[in-house]
């Protein structure tokens, strides 16, 4: 009876999965509601769930509940401690969501709703939480070592070199570009630019009161920090009312790159005490936070999505970033789908914390799913509002042009009918002088997201103070991913330049900390500044160039997944590894190859270069300003071609070399052995539930 | 129902206080056997120093 009753609960589940799909899917002309967004969302991470992840950790990974996790064996109180399963999901989503699921799927919006939605949900169940199970699972049975060292044990030297190169390219092209969201965001706006100043001495004063006044007590001090930064939200608007005062937090884009440049080096020198940890307490607060008020939010409001399923710019010439939905849909939004990043965070701190082998099932995959809801809920926020206003945000003014008219008629032309004074009347309610050209995918999330907020919650007198407070969210976020990853990048930088000379491979000697974090903030600096400067806007170039290295880097997840697999005799079922990795390598092989090749100068960097250079040489030549502009236009095209180039050649070397494994191993010219940490039974007491989960 | 509230509430409070670094804390005094101060909080933070650091945040 009860299994009866089972398949009919499942039969339930799949039907309205599949009739939101279909909903989604098939519905033209018309605006349909967000619900129907959400309930395929749901359904198909339930069935995900239940059922595939299901089946990879029964059958492919045969999950043992008797083995004993690395943080029994290795139980130290610091790094290895047996955790329960929903606090070390918890603290593995708060590691995994980062401003990525929201940044990504807005842009990707201008292709419409449809694509995004189906890449995040059909991404997020085949590929991406798959990779962060997979590699969780591989990392707890190896004592919790890190991907680039199970690629170096598992594939060999030249997956380890391949693995480290590619985190640090990810990370420092990855920085650049979120400062540059940040820099877009914040530009001509005072009120956002003083609450997030006011972060800073903020979480300088959060990290005073911690070491000196409440020793210990962090989500008592995260709470003060909170009522201080929603303070800073409110007084924002004082600031940008006051015309006085209002100068000074005026700022242009270069200003802000230079100030963003000054603090992320700072913030890497500083005491950890001082300004990183407070401020990621706080960054975690709100985040958490806000995704559960927007999830509520959605749910209350159920809003209407304005975007058509499949806009015109499917065919490349989108105003946001040029190319086809195919491959560049995929690369636009990653985390929220598959993120070669998550690897790191599932072979960092998280496996040292997991109990028992049949949890890594719940943390990894499910986690993952609760990130591609996200991802959902910010393609809901950018399609709630009308396609025109969408446009008229993120187009940068060297595709729709430089006034408010002639942008809003570039856009009406497009088929997306807005105004000027459409557009006046909208940034008036948010807050904000004007609302054009902010690329980056933030303001636009803002804006829906304040909608959604107001709709709910305080009307439409508290939509400036939504979209300030979405602002505040998104680039404390970004600021704070900012601090740690030039503080990560930094340790990676000085452990290889220790192989060179010993001294700088010491973290604490002062001289080789400054090198370092120098090299590091001077190389996201320089893709800042590119991207400042760009005259269509930057996200063009740089977006797509994280998401290629950001793919490629789970394509580097997925090769050793598969070799571990592989060796593990389960080649039958090494297809789990294998289909999302071959969809990834035909993915950004083939924008790699756009983007550096393609005819259109929009797409691609040499191409760009090429138009460049005849604009250099033509006659009459240009001014000597204008020549040395477009000289440095030409040097920022090959030098991103040029690093999408080696990026693509190691990550095509290590599939090689990974194929050449399997084959090897396959063929029985090699012995099947995987490095894992030797048996040892659990004294933890495996419970009847896990056993049976493990079996079933 | 009222104690499964509570215990909803509690694992929420663990969670909370896990990401937030407050349980890391207390296993800190406990296993050096001190008490909470100024100077248990410095070296319990010079400790996680390392860990913090090297943390990755994802985009």
């Amino acid at each position: 009876m009860k299994s009866i009753v089972r398949v009919l609960v499942w039969t339930c589940v799949a039907a309205i999965g599949a009739l939101s799909l279909a909903t989604i899917a098939i519905h033209r002309g018309e605006p349909i509601n967000a619900m129907w967004l959400v309930l395929a969302a749901l359904c198909t991470y339930a069935l995900g769930y239940r059922f595939y992840s299901k089946f990879v950790a029964a059958k492919v990974l045969a999950l043992d509940p008797r083995r004993a996790t690395p943080a029994e064996r290795l139980e130290n109180g610091r790094d290895f401690v047996p955790t329960n399963k929903w606090v070390v999901f918890g603290h593995h989503f708060a590691a995994i969501a980062g401003p990525g699921p929201l940044v990504g799927p807005v842009l990707a919006a201008q292709f419409g709703y449809l694509p995004g939605t189906i890449w995040i949900l059909v991404g997020a169940v085949l590929g991406g939480c798959v990779q962060d199970f997979v590699v969780l699972l591989f990392s707890v049975r190896r004592d919790g070592k890190s991907l680039c060292q199970m690629a170096k044990e598992e594939i060999g030297k030249l997956g380890g070199f391949v693995a480290f190169v590619a985190v640090i390219a990810i990370l420092i092209i990855l920085l650049g570009l979120i400062a540059l969201v940040v820099v877009n965001a914040l530009k001509d706006s005072p009120w956002g630019v003083f609450t997030i100043a006011m972060t800073i001495p903020i979480a300088l004063l959060m990290g005073v009161y911690l070491k000196y006044l409440r020793p210990g007590k962090v989500l008592e001090t995260s709470l003060l920090g909170f009522v201080l930064v929603m303070l800073s939200v409110i007084g924002g608007q004082w600031v940008s009312r006051s015309p006085g005062i209002a100068g000074y937090f005026t700022l242009s884009a270069s200003v802000l790159a230079i100030l963003i440049i000054i603090y992320g080096f700072a913030a890497s020198v500083l005491p950890v005490w001082l300004l990183l940890a407070p401020r990621d307490y706080l960054s975690t607060f709100v985040k958490l936070g806000t995704i559960l008020i927007l999830a509520a939010g959605i749910i209350a409001v159920r809003p209407i999505l304005h975007m058509p399923a499949l806009t015109r710019f499917i065919d490349g010439t989108g105003p946001i970033f040029a190319g086809s939905v195919f491959p560049f849909a995929f690369i636009t939004i990653a985390c929220g789908a598959i993120s070669g990043f998550h690897s790191l965070i599932s072979s960092g701190t998280t496996p040292k914390m997991i109990t028992h082998e049949t949890e890594a099932r719940m943390v990894g995959y499910g986690a993952m799913l609760a990130e591609s809801f996200v991802a959902i809920m910010a393609t809901i926020a950018a399609c709630t509002m009308m396609p025109g206003q969408y446009f008229a945000i993120n187009s940068p003014a060297g595709i729709v042009g430089k006034t408010p008219e002639i942008a809003t008629s570039t856009i009406t032309s497009w088929g997306f009918p807005i105004s000027a004074t459409e557009m006046a009347s909208l940034a008036k309610a948010v807050g904000e002088q004007n609302l054009f050209n902010r690329t980056g995918g933030a303001p636009a999330f803002a804006v829906g997201m304040a909608h959604i907020f107001a709709n709910s919650l305080g009307g439409e007198a508290l939509t400036a103070i939504w979209y300030h407070f979405a602002i505040m969210f998104e680039a404390l976020f970004i600021l704070t991913v900012l601090d740690a990853g030039t503080r990560v990048a930094r340790f990676m930088l000085q452990e290889a330049l220790g192989h060179l000379w010993q001294p700088l491979g010491r973290t604490s000697w002062y001289p080789s900390i400054l090198t370092s974090s120098a090299l590091i903030v001077g190389a996201w600096g320089y893709f800042l500044w590119q991207g400042v400067h760009d005259p269509v806007g930057g996200i063009n170039s740089l977006w797509p160039l994280f998401g290629i290295a950001n793919q490629l880097l789970a394509i580097v997840a997925f090769c050793v997944a598969t070799t571990i697999i592989i060796k593990m005799n389960k080649a039958r079922f090494a297809f789990v590894t294998i289909v999302p990795l071959c969809w990834l390598v035909a993915v950004t092989f083939t924008a790699s190859y756009q983007k550096m090749f393609s005819s259109n100068p929009r797409i691609a960097f040499l191409t760009h270069a090429q138009t460049l250079v005849q604009q250099l040489n033509s006659t009459p030549a240009p001014a000597a300003a204008q020549a040395h502009q477009l000289s440095q236009l030409i040097f920022n095209d090959r030098f991103d071609a040029l690093v999408n180039g080696i990026l693509v050649l190691l990550v095509a070397l290590i599939v090689a070399s990974s194929a050449w494994e399997w084959l090897r191993v396959l063929s029985g010219r090699k012995a099947a052995e995987v490095k894992e940490a030797p048996f040892v039974p659990t004294r933890l007491g495996a419970s009847p539930e896990l056993e049976q989960e493990a079996v079933s | 129902m009222r104690q499964q509230i509570h215990r909803a509430w509690q694992l929420l409070i663990t969670t909370l206080r896990e990401i937030f670094d407050e349980n890391a804390y207390a296993r800190f005094l406990a296993r050096e056997g001190i008490a909470s101060s100024r100077c248990a909080y410095a070296a319990f933070q010079r400790e996680r120093e390392a860990t913090v650091e090297k943390r990755p945040r994802c985009c």
